[in-house]
């Protein structure tokens, strides 16, 4: 516990230093409160940019953050130090989930402000189980990658699928079949009715089913490659 | 406290180590010399549990490495050749990290980077040290947690001899308070000067091991002594009675600025032996 513990204070040290984790961070929920507060034309649905850009948020900032926290200290050769150090790696794979999952959180808590308040506890329910899915593919694509080079442009071509499916699978009927087996689209459908009553059995299960492969996927990178 | 017998390691199918086998005694500064790729960091990685062997056995702290626990761990201190520190983190920040890993007090992150120089530092970030304080930083994460055995992969490679001179004094100095010392080093001067035992690895053989001035003696072939005379002229002298009354002559008519042997240095033994030189030109 001490070293997740370590791990994770190691990264809230880093935060205000990392400007390319920090701007993942703020750049959508910063965004999402202009266009909320500026942007309303006639007709458009309540909370329509707090639900498009929540899909995208979860989908693309725990992603990237994961992979880019891992590539580096991979490059960097700091992972090795730690690994040396008697930190296992699931402690270190746990400290930075967590980091991930807070700082998240602490963002979709500011976007949260969008929506009203009877809303927020549905709203930050369905974001944090969904970060947990892309912190996962995160850390898949960060034991993945040999650098962070290699960590962004992989992790960019995931992260743009997962993020930018759902507002597309919109505009498209092809797009939305596809869509419909990524759990951003059903992040997404399900913020649309924003409420426990609209958690559907298929979509509940296309959750789970994109959390097991996810799992999976992870195991068997991790298997695979371990974290040197 | 280290003791190696008969390690073999191979790579697919090139073979890294090949039946290297010594014993380090507790409190020594052990050399591991050779040329880049010998085999230096891989016998390093496998002494401290990072990799496994396929033959051999090797024991550290009493304890097979390949079942080192947690706290076997933390009597060993690593410093590999990546400096592996965290650059937007200050110095302090940096060592703060193993101290809370290791459950070192506080008190001593200060007393250690003050130790290796570094206290006026202690809040620069990493990324703004030069390389010779970016060793002292690693040293600084090796020495504070007071380990018994301390593995140091070419800790002042590229390094300018003032940083160097720093960084002996700081070795000699964990010597004296008994920590066994591994170093890995293509510099014969500064294994010459550290190591109470070195050994020549060569495409992962050891080619000969001994104390640094044992190996030199065992390979003075020339047994000549050579005197640098006031004249400016230089006189080569065989070891003979000889010799020795030419000597005690030029010295009765106080003509000798110099005297000197002809030992070879461990470079030249190890040119001998393998036909390479130890920093070999790019």
């Amino acid at each position: 516990m001490n070293n997740i513990l370590v791990i994770f204070k190691k990264q809230i040290i880093d935060t205000f230093k990392n400007k390319s984790i920090l701007l993942q961070v703020i750049l959508y929920p910063v965004i999402t409160l202009v266009m909320e507060a500026l942007v309303r034309p006639e007709g458009m649905p309540a909370h329509y940019y707090t639900k498009m850009f929540s899909a995208m948020y979860v989908g693309m900032t725990p992603l990237i953050s994961m992979t880019s926290i891992i590539a580096e200290e991979k490059e960097k050769n700091t992972l090795r130090v730690l690994l040396m150090s008697n930190v296992k790696p699931w402690q270190y794979l746990t400290g930075i989930g967590a980091y991930v999952w807070v700082i998240f959180m602490f963002g979709t808590g500011v976007m949260a402000t969008a929506i009203e308040p009877a809303h927020i506890p549905f709203y930050l329910l369905i974001m944090g189980l969904s970060a947990i899915v892309s912190i996962a593919i995160g850390a898949c694509v960060g034991i993945n990658a040999k650098n962070q080079m290699s960590a962004t442009s992989q992790g960019s071509m995931v992260m743009l699928m997962l993020s930018f499916l759902p507002m597309l699978a919109m505009f498209n009927d092809g797009i939305a079949k596809v869509a419909n087996f990524v759990y951003t689209q059903h992040v997404r459908a399900m913020l649309d009715e924003m409420s426990f009553s609209a958690l559907k059995l298929d979509g509940a299960i296309i959750v789970a089913v994109n959390t097991i492969l996810a799992v999976a996927l992870f195991i068997a990178a991790y298997r695979k490659k371990g974290l040197e | 406290m280290i003791q190696c017998s008969g390690i073999t390691k191979s790579f697919t199918d090139k073979k890294v180590l090949s039946g290297i086998s010594f014993d380090i005694p507790d409190g020594q500064i052990f050399g591991l010399l050779g040329p880049s790729g010998a085999g230096k960091t891989t016998l390093i990685k496998i002494l401290t549990g990072q990799l496994s062997f396929d033959d051999g056995s090797a024991m550290i702290l009493q304890r097979n490495v390949r079942h080192l626990s947690g706290e076997d761990r933390k009597k060993i201190g690593i410093m590999m050749d990546q400096f592996g520190v965290y650059e937007r983190l200050s110095c302090y920040d940096n060592l703060k990290i193993y101290a809370e890993i290791y459950g070192v007090p506080k008190e001593r992150i200060m007393e250690t980077l003050k130790l290796v120089g570094l206290e006026d530092s202690a809040k620069k970030p990493a990324s703004s040290l030069s390389k010779g304080m970016l060793v002292r930083l690693q040293l600084a994460r090796v020495f504070m947690i007071s380990p018994d055995v301390i593995f140091l992969d070419e800790p002042t490679t590229g390094l300018d001899p003032v940083t160097q001179k720093q960084i002996h004094r700081i070795i000699m100095d964990k010597k004296k308070h008994g920590c066994t010392i591994f170093l890995t080093t293509h510099n014969m001067e500064e294994a010459a000067k550290l190591c109470d035992t070195v050994a020549l690895l060569n495409e992962g053989v050891i080619v000969d091991r001994g104390a640094p001035e044992e190996i030199c003696r065992r390979f003075n072939h020339q047994k000549k002594i050579v005197l640098h005379l006031k004249t400016g002229e230089d006189v080569e002298l065989p070891h003979s009675k000889e010799s020795a009354d030419k000597i005690r002559e030029l010295m009765e008519k106080e003509s000798i600025e110099t005297i000197h042997s002809s030992e070879p240095t461990l470079e030249t033994v190890f040119l001998e032996l393998t036909g390479r030189k130890l920093e070999e030109e790019d």
